[in-house]
């Protein structure tokens, strides 16, 4: 379990790093907080020709709080999220969520931007993405583009990022102060890789309706989603106890599970649809 | 002075080392001229070699030698069994090295000897391996259907079947009462060490000596083993034990790296280091507990326990390694634990299967046979209507029918019984410190939410093998005084309970004894090591004895020197007196020592209780232990805050066992949990409500100590105990509870419909 022959670049610019991602050819791999690919390259899954190391790139760890939404600059550590006060009120969702990220010690490491470019389906930061329809802003040789969530990520460990860019920020849009969220996620042990976690969140008209209902599901089926049946069961609704059941069954029937060592895919739609009603009844609590 | 260290909570010496970062691990070990060692092992679970082309690999720059069963004259060495050594199991045993076929995923193909690991593994990468691959026989019951055969010599999968007897149970059966039969099973795990294993051998061919590091658990038997294979007389080999991240059994034992690592050093004349990766770990390190049975137990109406009978499989994985048989054996013997079951017929079948090789893990056999006993025992419970505790308490063996004759395991071994003991005091101090008779009320409940369920069960949990363990006390230079032990230390402390024990024998201040050497093969003349709990008892009365021996020769040196009979001398802290008031410092003595002995044929028998409180998530299938209670009687305690912290350990162990660890194959013998993202560890914020209460009420008569070994009952009872708190939860659902690990999945299940 030792890595591969490779080189390594600690680029000082974007721009140096971009050009040496494109010269590698897809041989070429950026490394942020290294705790997805250094165990991939020690189990020599990966086995790139060189590194790029991001850590000298202080523009890309900031996190700008706005009326737009919150920017995370790629970089950014779960360990800063946790750290910063402002998001409990910016983003509260994105705050539950990252807080269930593995353990202290790969927090104090782990980014944003290498959460996203990995793609794991069990990832929250992933989830919380699609959830949110956040923007992904990549730059490349070509330049720079923005790619929205729900056309990035295209199975496990596969996203729409291309071999010569970079990830630089996550761009969610602005949480109103009267938004109703929940998130709840089952692992079987602390900081482990989701079972299966439910975030959502909705907005509420005059009357006290639902509007606006995002539900998204991570950790079941091969990359994070939004299920749509259940946006449209909740949309118009006042989310009493009855709604929240019918969304935990529609949950269950709709998702896509399949069985691995660790549970039946019967197991895992149950746990879904269960994660939304225990999300839902925080969010309507 | 009369000393009371032993029975005192005297804190752990050997942690002031481990804390301050002074330990010192095989890995720490770097010699001048260090090669290592990266082992290429089978990608396939079975099949036969065709060839393996290390042409390129020798090119890689680094690389010194690529080593494979072509270079050793005379066919790979085979690695005997070391326990139960049967003549049946022979062609079972395992090569050092595959040689013609490959059985498991994980045997290892070829060693390459490289400047570095990272190259080591570059040139595995250039290996060229073919591989013919023969359909895999990935459990017992493939196994038992004889279509693919490990060992086509043999004609059969099945390496042997024991049997373990006691009275007449066909008899008692047909005129029994009340009859219940059930298939049980526990699922594969292993003892995880976290410092993985590692050798480190040196070749001094001037001397013609060869220096092992690394040794643990059983380093003379081990030597002997090596000495035997490798063609040298075993006083040319010295075994060194180093510190240890974890024993469990599992590390220690001989295996194919004990002898590949040696042969590469004397084969390149450069020391040699290997340490295990984790991948290999979970691959290469003995497992164990993977066990079905098909039992029935026969009962009065009453709850009388008649008799048990049945069939038990174990599946031993692809080879019979050292202590392989240990825990199939002693599912059979210890099924029927600290309750009194006059009647036993019980058979276990060892089949063979293209999987890592089995052998002990900490309560080899005993996590298992629990977990089927008292399963059992709650089912007989709700089929007549007996309450829990009432018919345990009916049938727990009493004190005055000790020694009490257990089943014997046939046709090989002599006859057995525990030593001492009254199981109902444990019992009772286990309920009273759960509070059980508030709680039960809980049972079955649903509280918030969640479903409450208790249990209790009781446990029997073996130690102090023979035949026979060997101590020595000497002088230094300093007046101070060191003892050589031939156990070894896995962690258990044995560092100050034996300066405890010799501090006491020789009546002294504890910070007299300066060290406690253990282990390493310079140290005594003969050792048997650290397994099935033996050190305290076997150690420790070896070291009683040595102390005999040393105090009657220093006061014989003294009363020469100051011209008194022996009788007279008196030793105190740092000196030897005369009746006359002349003295001389004990550093006039220096280099004065004595060896003991304490040879034994019984064993002792520590036992207790354990009971849980626990909430289940039934949605979810997520179990939360509120509570969970481990009393232990284990005779005279050295130490009891030393014994406390093992059963805390091993109960995190058997929790691991019963919820979390579990190695999964599939059907071609692919180990599919081959990293600890897969196999899940216990960690330290999954269980934190266990307590442990140590008793010492009943000594044991087998040993001049009264000790017992203890220190593996934690993790015996824990699989039973949790499975039926389970069960008792879920009983509004009459849950199918028949199999470890609960996992999340599987607890679900037991809440649905079925089909
Ligand atoms: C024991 C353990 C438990 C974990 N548990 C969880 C968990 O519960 N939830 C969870 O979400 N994660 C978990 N993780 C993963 C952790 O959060 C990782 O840190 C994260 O997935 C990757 O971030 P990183 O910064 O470490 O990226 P790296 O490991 O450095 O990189 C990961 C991938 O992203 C690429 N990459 C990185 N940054 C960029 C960028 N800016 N632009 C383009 N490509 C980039 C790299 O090339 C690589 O392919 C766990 C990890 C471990 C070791």
């Amino acid at each position: 379990m030792k890595l591969p022959p490779l080189e390594y670049a600690c680029p000082t610019s974007l721009s140096e790093a971009v050009a040496l991602l494109a010269a590698g050819g897809g041989e070429a791999r950026a490394l942020a907080g290294g705790q997805s690919l250094m165990p991939m390259l020690a189990f020599r899954v990966v086995a790139p020709a060189l590194l790029v190391d991001l850590r000298k790139l202080p523009e890309l760890r900031e996190i700008e709080i706005s009326a737009d939404g919150v920017r995370l600059g790629a970089m950014v550590r779960w360990r800063d999220i946790e750290d910063d006060e402002r998001l409990t009120a910016a983003h509260p969702l994105l705050k539950a969520a990252v807080a269930h990220v593995a353990h202290y010690q790969i927090r104090n490491r782990g980014t944003v931007g290498g959460s996203i470019a990995h793609a794991d389906p069990a990832a929250e930061m992933p989830g919380i993405a699609v959830t949110c329809d956040a923007e992904i802003a990549a730059t490349g040789a070509a330049g720079q583009r923005t790619i929205r969530a729900a056309d990035f990520f295209l199975s496990a460990l596969t996203t729409a990022l291309k071999h010569d860019e970079i990830i630089t920020e996550i761009r969610l849009p602005a949480w109103p102060a009267k938004r109703r969220w929940g998130f709840r996620e089952f692992a079987r042990r602390r900081g482990d890789f989701a079972m299966a976690a439910a975030a959502l969140f909705y907005d509420q008209d005059a009357a006290g309706k639902a509007i606006n209902a995002h539900v998204g599901m991570i950790g079941v089926g091969d990359r994070p989603c939004r299920l749509p049946e259940v946006e449209a069961l909740l949309n118009g609704r006042t989310i009493d106890e009855a709604t929240i059941e019918r969304a935990a069954e529609i949950t269950s029937a709709t998702v896509d599970a399949q069985e691995d060592i660790h549970a039946s895919a019967a197991y895992r739609r149950s746990l879904a649809g269960t994660m939304v009603e225990r999300a839902l009844r925080s969010a309507a609590a | 002075m009369k000393n009371a260290f032993i029975g005192s909570a005297v804190e752990r010496r050997e942690d002031l080392r481990f804390l301050r970062g002074r330990g010192e691990y095989v890995d720490d070990l770097r010699p001048d001229g260090l090669l290592y060692a990266v082992i290429l092992r089978s990608s396939k679970a079975h099949g036969r070699i065709v060839s393996i082309d290390t042409t390129a690999a020798l090119k890689v720059r680094g690389v010194h030698a690529v080593i494979t069963a072509q270079d050793m004259p005379g066919g790979p060495p085979i690695v005997p069994m070391r326990l139960q050594p049967l003549p049946e199991f022979k062609p079972f045993e395992q090569p050092v090295i595959a040689d013609g076929k490959v059985r498991y995923v994980g045997e290892p193909m070829a060693v390459v000897i490289a400047d570095s690991v990272a190259i080591g593994e570059d040139a595995l990468e250039a290996i060229e391996v073919e591989i013919d691959a023969l359909p895999a026989v990935a459990d017992w019951h493939v196994a038992q259907s004889g279509q693919s055969l490990l060992f086509e010599a043999q004609g059969s999968n099945r390496s042997l079947t024991f049997y373990a007897v006691r009275g007449d149970a066909d008899a008692a059966f047909a005129s029994a009462p009340y009859v219940r039969r059930e298939t049980l099973r526990t699922g594969r795990h292993y003892g995880l060490t976290m410092e993985p294993r590692g050798v480190m051998a040196q070749w001094d061919a001037a001397k013609g000596r060869l220096t092992v590091s690394g040794a643990a658990k059983v380093p003379f038997f081990n030597r002997r083993i090596l000495a035997k294979q490798i063609g040298l007389p075993e006083d040319s080999i010295e075994m060194i034990e180093n510190d240890v991240g974890g024993g469990f059994g599992a590390r220690g034992e001989f295996y194919p790296e004990d002898f590949l690592i040696p042969f590469a050093a004397r084969h390149l004349n450069r020391p040699v280091k290997w340490i295990e990766d984790r991948r290999e770990n979970l691959m290469a390190m003995n497992h164990a507990r993977e066990a079905e049975v098909d039992v029935e137990i026969a009962c009065e109406r009453d709850g009388t326990i008649l008799a048990l009978r049945g069939h038990i499989h174990t599946d031993m994985g692809a080879y019979m390694r050292t202590n392989g048989a240990v825990g199939a054996r002693n599912i059979a013997q210890f099924m029927a634990g600290p309750y009194r079951v006059p009647n036993v017929k019980l058979d276990v079948s060892l089949w063979m299967t293209n999987k890592t090789p089995v052998g002990t893990y900490r309560g080899p056999g005993r996590f298992e046979t629990d977990f089927f006993r008292e399963r059992l025992i709650d089912m007989v419970a709700q089929d007549l209507g007996i309450d829990r505790v009432a018919l345990r308490r009916k049938n727990l063996i009493a004190r005055t029918e000790m020694p009490y004759p257990i089943a014997t395991i046939a046709p090989y071994e002599h006859k057995d019984e525990y030593d001492s003991g009254d199981y109902q005091e444990t019992l009772d101090r286990c309920l009273a410190e759960i509070h059980w008779s508030e709680k039960a009320k809980l049972q079955g409940r649903r509280i918030d939410g969640r479903y409450h369920g208790l249990a209790v069960g009781c446990f029997i949990e073996g130690g102090a093998a023979g035949p026979k363990e060997t101590a020595r006390l000497a002088i230094n230079e300093d007046g101070s005084i060191s003892v050589y032990i031939g156990s070894s230390a896995v962690g258990q402390g044995v560092e100050t309970v034996f300066a405890q024990i010799a501090a006491d024998a020789l009546e002294i201040p504890m910070d007299r004894i300066r060290g406690v050497f253990h282990g390493s093969t310079a140290y005594v003349s003969d050792g048997y090591g650290a397994y099935h709990s033996r050190s305290v008892v076997m150690g420790g009365s070896a070291l009683l004895d040595a102390a005999l021996n040393f105090k009657a020769a220093l006061c014989e040196a003294a009363a020469q020197r100051l011209g008194c009979a022996a009788s007279a001398i008196v030793v105190t802290e740092d000196k030897v007196s005369a009746p006359g008031g002349t003295s001389l410092p004990l550093s006039a003595f220096a280099g004065l020592s004595r060896e003991g002995a304490f040879l034994n044929k019984k064993h002792t028998y520590s036992y207790g209780a354990q009971a849980v409180h626990l909430a289940v998530d039934a949605k979810i299938g997520q179990v939360e232990i509120l509570d969970y209670v481990v009393v232990v009687d284990a005779g005279r305690i050295i130490n009891p805050m030393t014994l406390r912290g093992q059963v805390i350990g091993s109960l995190v162990q058997g929790l691991g066992g019963a919820f979390l660890e579990h190695l999964v194959y599939d059907e071609q013998g692919q180990l599919l949990t081959g990293s600890l993202a897969d196999y899940l560890l216990p960690t330290a914020s999954d269980f934190p409500n266990l307590r442990a209460f140590t008793m010492d009420r009943h000594p044991s008569p087998i040993n001049p100590l009264g000790a017992k070994g203890a220190g593996e009952g934690g993790l015996i009872g824990a699989g039973g105990v949790i499975a039926n708190a389970v069960a008792n939860a879920l009983q509004s659902f009459n849950p199918d509870l028949r199999e470890l690990p609960l996992t999340p999945s599987r607890v679900w299940a037991m809440t649905q419909p079925r089909a």
